[in-house]
């Protein structure tokens, strides 16, 4: 069967995710809820002045969702708060390297949505 | 005999997926919403393109024959469940008929202190949150039945959950998850031996088990015409008639008075004073085809089908390593839903293969998110049958969770 959206990396960071611990000092914490299905993300970064030092995420979910959550957190650490306020949607769907269609958006964006979430709690604190 | 190749002729979908995609539509979402078989459609049409016209008002001929074709589908449905016709109200479907139901009696009932409603775990959302709220907003305790190991309702607390203070109790009559169907005769002559209401929600039953409001012994029961072979959109309120012609509309406007001054109205006795407005007349002349469709095939062959393919399906899944089952699993006690989890997999990553197979379940938390909670799962998948299904819409669902379990691998 021709394998699109269970590639490879997705399955092997489904199986083991990067990242999956709690951060109990983190600096930021962001949740993402998909009403859909009652799956729940929760995402950490620890930032040093502007820097993100260190980043993890917990929850269930589906294989789309632990593996765009994996990978993003991949991608986000060392990043400065402002360049990941630039991740957009397209970056995830990038990362997962597969189609997603309409009905897995929400999975696929999971992990982000948490991420924002995080970012928001953080904008706030800083008002 | 009951013969499932014709019966699937009477639904056009079939015909027309196979056609689309050249395969065949393996359909196990019928808790969902459950296919149209073309009489249904046919009838809408004749109102729409032969008599099309409003009811209860005009005195020309196509007029008339859409009221008739209207109250003709309100004795049916009477008939359908052992109602009097004017206990029948049409909704928009069930939540619609709870929602107008529990702010009906939260009108009517004269609220004391330590007044209490139960439910069960087992509920649906659109049972058990109109009751949740109103409760909240008028201080009455919140009580519930708790699961049983068989995935049915523990009632084992029964005398303890119902009591003097009880007012309400509103329960399932099936899990649209487990597919337990409850003793609701039992619990309802408990409650109405402490003066409580009861009322039941019969979406996932009716059409698939015969549903006798007085054997249930039941003051209110609801269900939806989208899965029961109906159009969506429609639905029935069922009230004895007493109680019901008692209690206050939540929804006023044409086609529910007597008489109207500038300064107040009288209203009309039920059921025409809670259908307030131009209702869904098309939709409730399919309700009345898609009912009377299911008595032709006979309601008790439909539930004698679900329960071989409920029995099929149990044998066949328990043969699959890392499936999970979790329904009530006698399938003499079964609505006629499997549902399950399988290992290391995901319900939404399981839907998606089984879509490659052409098979639809449905992957989700099922609008019972408290029952999620009990079952110590966030999702579930679900395969529900219904009279089109047959073993060999089965084997694909196994043939799609092995494949599900490969790639997982």
């Amino acid at each position: 069967m021709d394998e699109e959206l269970y590639r490879q990396n997705i399955l092997e960071h489904y199986k083991e995710p990067h990242n999956k611990r709690i951060i109990l000092d983190a600096t930021m914490e962001g949740k993402g809820k998909n009403a859909n299905c009652g799956d729940l993300i929760t995402f950490y970064l620890k930032v040093d002045g502007d820097v993100v030092t260190d980043v993890s995420f917990v929850g269930v979910g589906c294989a789309v969702s632990q593996a765009a959550a994996s990978m993003l957190t991949d991608k986000v650490k060392g990043k400065t708060i402002n360049e990941l306020k630039a991740i957009a949607p397209g970056d995830v769907y990038n990362m997962l390297g597969v189609q997603i269609s309409p009905g897995r958006v929400d999975c696929a964006l999971l992990g982000y949505k948490a991420m924002s979430q995080a970012l928001l709690g953080s904008q706030a604190a800083n008002l | 005999m009951f013969d499932v190749k014709k019966i699937k002729k009477d639904f056009p979908i079939f015909e027309n997926y196979k056609r689309e995609t050249g395969r065949d539509l393996v359909f196990l979402d019928s808790a969902a919403s459950s296919q149209t078989p073309k009489v249904v459609v046919d009838a809408m049409d004749d109102y729409y393109f032969k008599y099309r016209s409003n009811i209860h008002r005009s005195a020309y001929n196509i007029g008339e024959q859409a009221t008739n074709s209207y109250e003709d589908a309100r004795k049916t449905a009477a008939e359908f469940i052992n109602a009097d016709t004017n206990e029948i109200i049409f909704t928009n479907g069930a939540t619609d008929s709870s929602n107008m139901l529990i702010y009906a009696l939260e009108k009517k009932i004269e609220w004391k202190e330590g007044d209490e409603v139960v439910t069960t775990i087992l509920e649906h959302h659109s049972n058990l949150l109109p009751l949740q709220e109103m409760a909240k907003r008028n201080g009455v305790k919140f009580r519930h039945f708790e699961m049983a190991p068989d995935f049915n309702i523990d009632y084992g607390n029964l005398d303890g959950l119902i009591n003097e203070k009880t007012r309400i109790v509103s329960m399932t009559l099936a899990s649209n998850v487990t597919g337990a169907i409850t003793d609701v005769k039992r619990v309802s002559e408990a409650a109405h031996k402490r003066g409580a209401i009861v009322i039941v929600d019969a979406t996932k039953a009716a059409g698939h088990m015969l549903v006798d409001v007085k054997s249930l012994d039941c003051d209110f029961l609801f269900f939806s015409g989208h899965k029961i072979c109906g159009p969506t959109g429609i639905g029935i309120l069922y009230g004895k008639y007493d109680i019901l012609n008692k209690m206050p509309t939540s929804s006023f406007g044409g086609g529910t008075v007597e008489d109207v001054t500038m300064e107040e109205a009288k209203y009309s006795d039920a059921p025409f004073r809670f259908e307030a407005g131009t209702p869904n007349i098309a939709g409730v002349i399919g309700l009345g085809a898609a009912i009377k469709y299911l008595e032709a095939v006979g309601v008790e062959n439909a539930r004698k089908h679900t329960q071989d393919l409920v029995a099929y399906a149990i044998k066949k899944l328990s043969t699959i390593s890392g499936v999970k089952i979790i329904c009530e699993r006698d399938h003499l006690k079964n609505i006629g839903i499997v549902s399950f989890v399988v290992d290391g997999v995901h319900p939404h990553d399981v839907g998606e293969i089984l879509n490659r197979h052409h098979v639809a379940v449905r992957g989700g938390h099922h609008c019972a998110i408290p029952l999620m909670k009990a079952l110590g799962v966030s999702a579930i998948s679900r395969a529900s049958f219904y009279i089109y299904n047959e073993e060999s819409d089965i084997d694909a669902l196994a043939e799609g969770i092995e494949e599900a379990i490969k790639i997982f691998s």
